[in-house]
């Protein structure tokens, strides 16, 4: 089985969000990246099914040479080789349109994207590249497993799980569930070692256009202080939340 | 050219989102000088949908069409579209409607801006306000296409009465191969889920361990609210997972989210922001919650919860 893991190349969870250029770029400045927890969730499960059934796993990512560090890393806790797409993201239409071209160049089986990147949020480059690819999609995916053509994976639903069957040729859009957080893997030397030697492929996009423009960031507008009630009069909290808030 | 809108239903009836995104449509309908037709699949009784500015109604009634399918909605959504000839396209942020929408998105060739929270600031450019960084900013963001797709946020745009007659009629769309089969439903019945709460009673490690959770299931239960836990609560397997919230959780856009023992990370508060009020229990005065909340107690949970428990169910009784 060839398994392509797609991996986002994301600021940490607890950067500062801040942007320049007029609020149309986000500050990267003193920004530590790291590889989507969605999607290390699922090469992580990629990493299980390279131990127990033998798949190949190659990890790619559309972006510049400044993502190649997050791709190292990936390697570093065991995929096989990675595909750098050389070209900057702009919509999740484009990156879609790029992976399309890798996954077709490279005739994978399975694969495996975040069921959202946590910078962006779109959650439409796994759908949109099933689409593309004439793929089966799975959404929300806490569970995955494949016996030859077929998988049978669970899907997380507003309220509950729901377990499907399908077949490969398959994308799904991970997240935790697919393997624990206790199962994540933090490379270690030798895996850093030998990542070194693993081949990073760079190819040049097919120049796809976005079909959306970021025009403009903006925060949101800061909070009042908060209202603190006494803990012995929690009657209070009730009437607030009644006459004030109205939410009760 | 209209307006079009998938109107979500579970067992014949409509989801509140669905009044919601009929709503946004009748908003970017009447800023287009245009009329808005909805998409229903085997809901019963369609007609509340004129009450919130729905002209016409597509009625898909289809036994495949039972159980959710992402590659037959899509289709069906797409077909009803190209039939209407509409230009823009408007779906809710549950699960389902995120599962279909990209694959919407490319059989329309249709550009998608998901987690969208204010009605289009402009239709030419077509631009609209979505959520970024996981609610630690907001992007504006313009969508080129000839057909435009607009995923809203949950609790984000306001369900607006305005009545008009809507008419009904049965929508046949051709069903593609499924690709995707069904083969068990695990759903917890008769309980307010996280997605649909308005709202939210949320427990963290401050609680202690699993078996201190009744006091947050009664103060759930009095609120008719759903219950909610921090991400260490899941990974130590004192509730499920799929009541973690968070970045890497389940998000929350409630009315009222209550935190108890929770000390409020960021990765917590980024995926809670978009509630509109945030109360927070925490012994301690410190704790990054009480920047994020609009109420707080600086209590003991343990003593705090079961007397706000007794005071709300007052507060109930005299309702
Ligand atoms: C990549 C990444 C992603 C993450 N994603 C998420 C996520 O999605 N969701 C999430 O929740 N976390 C997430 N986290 C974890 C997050 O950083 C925090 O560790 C976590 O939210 C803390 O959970 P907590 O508030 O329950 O526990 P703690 O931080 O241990 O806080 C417990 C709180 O309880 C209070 N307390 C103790 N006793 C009592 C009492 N008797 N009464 C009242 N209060 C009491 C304490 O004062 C303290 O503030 C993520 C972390 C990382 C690195």
């Amino acid at each position: 089985m060839k398994i392509l893991v797609c991996i986002s190349h994301v600021p940490d969870t607890t950067s500062k969000i801040n942007f320049t250029e007029n609020d149309t770029k986000f500050d990267t400045n003193g920004v530590q990246f790291v590889i989507n927890p969605n999607d290390e969730f699922g090469l992580t499960r990629a990493m299980w099914f390279k131990e127990k059934q033998q798949a190949n796993v190659t990890v790619v990512n559309v972006g510049g040479p400044e993502t190649e560090p997050t791709l190292r890393k990936a390697l570093a806790i065991g995929a096989d080789s990675a595909i750098r797409v050389n070209t900057a993201a702009k919509d999740g239409f484009q990156v879609a349109k790029e992976l399309a071209k890798v996954v077709q160049d490279g005739g994978y089986d399975l694969v495996i994207a975040g069921r959202e990147s946590i910078d962006y949020n779109g959650g439409m480059v796994p759908g949109m590249l099933a689409g593309l690819t004439n793929a089966n999609f799975v959404n929300n995916c806490i569970s995955l497993e494949v016996d030859g053509n077929n998988a049978k994976a669970i899907r997380e639903i507003d309220g509950g799980k729901e377990t499907v069957s399908t077949a490969l040729p398959l994308v799904i859009g991970g997240q935790k569930g697919l393997v624990e957080e206790s199962d994540l893997r933090i490379p270690n030397m030798r895996g850093i070692m030998m990542a070194r030697q693993k081949p990073l492929q760079v190819v040049e996009p097919v120049d796809a256009q976005a079909e959306t423009d970021s025009v403009k960031f903006e925060k949101p507008a800061p909070k009042g202080a908060v209202k603190l009630v006494d803990a012995d009069n929690v009657q209070e909290l009730v009437d607030l939340l009644h006459n004030e808030a109205k939410v009760i | 050219m209209s307006v079009l809108v998938y109107t979500e239903s579970e067992s014949g009836k409509f989801k509140k989102t669905a009044l919601e995104v009929a709503s946004y449509a009748k908003a970017v309908a009447d800023k287009m000088g245009t009329s808005v037709t909805a998409i229903t699949f085997n809901a019963d009784d369609t007609s509340v949908l004129g009450n919130h500015g729905v002209d016409k109604v597509l009625k898909v009634t289809n036994s495949q069409l039972e159980s959710f399918n992402a590659n037959a909605y899509a289709s069906a959504i797409a077909q009803a579209v190209r039939n209407e000839n509409a230009k823009v396209v408007i779906i809710s942020s549950s699960a389902d409607s995120k599962y279909l929408a990209p694959l919407l998105a490319v059989d329309l060739e249709a550009g998608y801006a998901s987690n969208v929270v204010e009605a289009p600031s402009n239709t030419a450019p077509f631009t609209v306000k979505r959520t970024a960084f996981t609610n630690k900013a907001f992007n504006m963001t313009t969508i080129n296409t000839d057909v435009k797709l607009v995923g809203v946020s949950k609790n984000a745009f306001r369900v607006v009465d305005n009545a008009v007659s809507a008419t009904a009629e049965d929508f046949s769309p051709s069903i593609p191969e499924l690709g995707v089969s069904v083969e068990s439903v695990d759903k917890v019945t008769g309980k307010v889920t996280i997605a649909d709460a308005e709202i939210v009673v949320s427990g963290g490690r401050g609680l202690k361990g699993p078996e201190n959770w009744g006091m947050i299931e009664e103060l759930a239960d009095v609120l008719g609210a759903a219950t909610a836990c921090s991400k260490p609560v899941s990974d130590l397997g004192w509730r499920p997972h799929s009541e973690h919230v968070g970045q890497t959780g389940k998000p929350v856009a409630s009315n009222l989210y209550i935190a108890v023992g929770i000390s409020g990370a960021i990765q917590h508060l980024a995926g809670i922001n978009a509630s509109k009020v945030k109360v927070v229990i925490n012994t301690d005065p410190e704790a990054p919650f009480f920047k994020a909340a609009d109420y707080g107690i600086v209590g003991d949970a343990f003593e705090v919860v079961p007397k706000l428990i007794e005071n709300l169910k007052t507060f109930k009784a005299q309702q």
